[in-house]
């Protein structure tokens, strides 16, 4: 636990694997948001619910 | 005068004047809303809520730790469950402030008279790092004293060093557990009150594809 992480290197990109990870599970999250439908949504094109 | 007799406002008067404005600008009906506009039906729309409930446990984990104290959210068990929840909620606030940021982002939600919405989030967001800065260096830790350590130089550097030392626990922990997050709650509040009064901005798309 208290070893250094690993390290992802790309170019000028420096970055953690960890702090990689939530950025990519945030954009996966995000994603999702999308296009999964929400519950009792879209019902009638003006309808307030 | 009979008491059942309603007393004539004075219209002057600074308390009617200011009742009757909050009364224009924010009726109940916007301020606790039964509905919401059907396009707000997605997901989205969900990322700004998780962010207020993971503030409220942020705060309310912070109160308990704030009242025990670092000895106990270092040595006892229960304590150290409060300081894991108190730093996985600031996870939580985090990734889903930046989420909501990302919706408002793309469905630009600045527009139609929104865009002091827009910058007290920018603003929330910015006293939230603050805020989550002087978090890690209240730890009373190793971990901190080296972020307290290696954080003087930049601070020097862009020249606050000199009101702003983070090698002064006292400061820090005063501006970490006090000041910032009155001003991050107070402006969360003005968020949402200002996203009541003027409703949730409409999708790009019933605008016929216009970005005014």
């Amino acid at each position: 636990m208290d070893s250094p992480t690993t390290y992802f290197h790309w170019g000028f990109i420096l970055i953690s694997v960890p702090n990689l990870l939530v950025i990519a599970g945030m954009i996966v999250l995000f994603a999702i948001a999308l296009v999964v439908p929400f519950p009792h949504g879209g019902e009638g094109k003006n309808e307030r619910r | 005068m009979n008491a059942a007799e309603p007393i004539p406002e004075q219209p002057s008067s600074w308390t009617v004047r200011t009742r009757r404005a909050i009364d224009r600008h924010l009726p109940m009906d916007h301020l606790l809303p039964v509905r919401q506009p059907y396009f707000v039906g997605s997901w989205v729309y969900v990322f700004g809520v998780i962010t207020i409930a993971a503030l409220v446990w942020v705060v309310a984990s912070g109160v308990v730790l704030a009242f025990m104290g670092p000895q106990w959210w270092h040595d006892s068990s229960v304590g150290r469950f409060f300081n894991s929840l108190h730093f996985w909620s600031v996870q939580l606030f985090f990734i889903f402030m930046v989420l909501h940021l990302w919706g408002q982002y793309f469905m630009a939600g600045w527009r139609h008279g929104r865009a002091a919405t827009w910058a007290i989030g920018v603003v929330i967001f910015g006293i939230s790092i603050l805020t989550a800065f002087t978090g890690y260096l209240s730890q009373q830790n190793f971990d901190s004293q080296f972020i307290a350590v290696n954080a003087k130089d930049a601070m020097n550097g862009a020249g606050v060093g000199a009101f702003f030392n983070v090698l002064n626990f006292g400061q820090m922990y005063g501006l970490h557990i006090m000041l910032l997050p009155i001003g991050v709650t107070f402006l969360v509040v003005v968020h949402i009150v200002m996203v009541r009064a003027r409703g949730v901005v409409k999708p790009i798309d019933l605008e016929g594809g216009t970005r005014s």
